[in-house]
């Protein structure tokens, strides 16, 4: 009989292994190579070529390498520290800016089952809201750090868009947790395998079309891209928020911009496409367990796609339109939409 | 007289900027798949690889010219450099062994970060002997001091020159040729 001490190690190995196999292989994995699938992206649909250039000898593979020679150069980079009274702060910064977005991939169920996830937990949601808002303090700290006008002008943007986008997203996110009862993300993936009207599946964009638009905007202004980019807004602020980081720090707040991006994916494909969930098929047998995987990353890049074609179309809004968009139009909207949610569902259960 | 603009007066679907989004999303997506899959409007030069062709009149980095003997053109006469604007050539003139020939330049130093590129000598030149036809134009380097072109390097891309030489005017070798042109002699 295993010991408790045992049991506690064995908990934890076997967490740090999924949380290794999902987070930093999956999640960082797709974060990497979107590094270079988006400015390749940008390139060929603004009728260029893009990165190409990086090769082993003569294989270049499409420029591929880009996304190792990348991480590469940062990483010999001189890292910059200015004239700040905080160095210490802006050192934390990117990896404020970092961790909360590795670390709320653990309770997305990347597949049916307890296995499928880091943690399972009932919190689920909430445990996302708590956890990805932090993010703001590491991008505030490092605006606020690095001692320079634009930077704290990036800064006061952040916490200002953040902020507001947060109240919309949080009510947006509301009418999921009505329709299905539930803050467990795996509890709402299985209820979403349910058909309506014996024919269409109960996903999240079906009981719920209105808040996934709402969904959409909210998560891409508060992931601080493009047509959202006012924190950064390089023709006003030079580079906003991270305009004295170089090297790494540099790095690691960049690569938590894509890393959200993929959690973006990630979240919009469990409350609204139905997470693992394929249409009429049910069953736990290995193959299929591997197709629904399967199903739950097709559907995580399909919204990285649309992610990432949304931020090379729109141009960026102004500052006072971003916050009036916010509070006067996504915001009531979010209200209206939970207020609607609730009538048709007493309704429903008047029935 | 008032100035006329045509401004689209947006409804409200066009206010709500959702269409609008996804049609520009739509956009994008076709000419992603166009230039992935079909015609390739895709404008891109490869630079190092591709280059695109310079006009004839294009006024790049300098060369000297030589005679029909491998022996360079100029005579040291320092009419390029008194009409150079920028000050950046420097000749050293020695007596030449020939005798029909006065002067040729130990020298000949152009210094490329101060030259700006207007013609001038090729204009003042006598004798042909200084040409900025070359194509190239000038690259980076490391140092200032690499970017002084000395006359070993302007010979480097040296063409061979059949002009008239010395200056006199000829008119009937010069008939119906224009500047900058080699004549046959």
């Amino acid at each position: 009989m295993p010991t408790t001490g045992n049991l506690i190690l064995d908990t934890v190995l076997y967490t740090l292994v999924k949380f290794a196999g999902f987070v930093l292989v999956f999640a960082m994995g797709v974060a990497t190579v979107l590094t270079w699938l988006e400015r390749k992206y940008s390139a060929v649909l603004q009728n260029r070529i893009g990165p190409n250039r990086a090769n082993f000898g003569k294989f270049r593979l499409g420029g591929l390498l880009h996304m190792i020679a990348d991480p590469i150069k940062m990483l010999f980079k001189e890292d910059f520290t200015p004239d700040t009274p905080n160095p210490w702060m802006f050192r934390l910064a990117p990896f404020v800016a970092f961790v909360p977005a590795l670390v709320v991939f653990s309770v997305i169920p990347f597949g049916p089952g307890e296995k499928m996830m880091v943690a399972n937990t009932e919190l689920g949601i909430l445990f996302i809201f708590a956890i990805a808002s932090l993010n703001v303090y590491g991008a505030v700290m490092g605006a606020w750090a690095s001692n320079n006008k634009w930077s704290l002008m990036g800064g006061l943007r952040i916490s200002a868009q953040m902020i507001s986008y947060e109240v919309a997203i949080g009510l947006t996110l509301c009418g999921i947790f009505m329709i299905y009862g539930s803050t467990d993300l795996q509890d709402i993936v299985v209820q979403q395998g349910q058909l309506l009207w014996g024919m269409v599946p109960a996903w999240g964009i079906v009981t719920q079309p209105v808040a996934f638009v709402l969904y959409l905007a909210c998560a891409i202004a508060e992931n601080k891209r493009a047509p959202f980019d006012v924190a950064e807004a390089e023709a006003e602020l030079t580079a906003g928020y991270w305009t004295e980081y170089s090297a790494m720090g540099f790095g690691l707040l960049a690569i938590s911009e894509f890393v959200e991006v993929v959690l973006i994916g990630c979240l919009g494909a469990t409350l609204f496409l139905g997470g693992w969930q394929i249409p009429g098929v049910h069953g736990d047998s290995v193959p299929l367990v591997a197709l629904q995987i399967g199903a739950f990353l097709f559907k995580a890049l399909f919204l990285i796609w649309l992610q990432m074609t949304i931020r090379w179309t729109l141009p960026r809004f102004r500052y006072d339109q971003v916050m009036r968009l916010g509070w006067r139009i996504l915001l009531p909207l979010a209200l209206v939409n939970l207020v609607g949610t609730g009538i048709v569902l007493t309704l429903i259960d008047r029935k | 007289m008032a100035k006329l603009t045509n401004r689209i007066q947006p409804d409200m679907i066009m206010q709500s900027y959702l269409v609008e989004a996804f049609k520009g999303v739509a956009l994008v997506t076709r000419q992603f798949a166009r230039n992935l899959f079909g015609r390739k409007d895709i404008v891109t030069v490869q630079y190092p690889e591709d280059r695109r062709p310079y006009t004839p009149r294009f006024r790049g980095k300098h060369l000297l010219t030589k005679r029909a003997d491998d022996q360079v053109r100029c005579v040291a006469c320092m009419l390029c450099s008194t009409a150079c604007p920028a000050n950046c050539i420097t000749i050293v003139a020695a007596e030449h062994q020939d005798k029909d020939i006065e002067k040729y330049p130990t020298t000949f130093e152009i210094d490329l970060l101060k030259c700006i590129y207007c013609g001038f000598c090729e204009e003042a030149c006598p004798c042909d002997a200084i040409r900025m036809d070359s194509g190239v134009h000038t690259l980076p380097t490391l140092t200032r001091r690499d970017q002084k072109s000395g006359k070993i390097d302007l010979l480097g891309l040296a063409k061979l020159s059949t002009s008239a030489q010395g200056g006199e005017f000829r008119a009937h070798d010069h008939a119906g040729t224009q500047h900058g042109q080699s004549t046959p002699h």
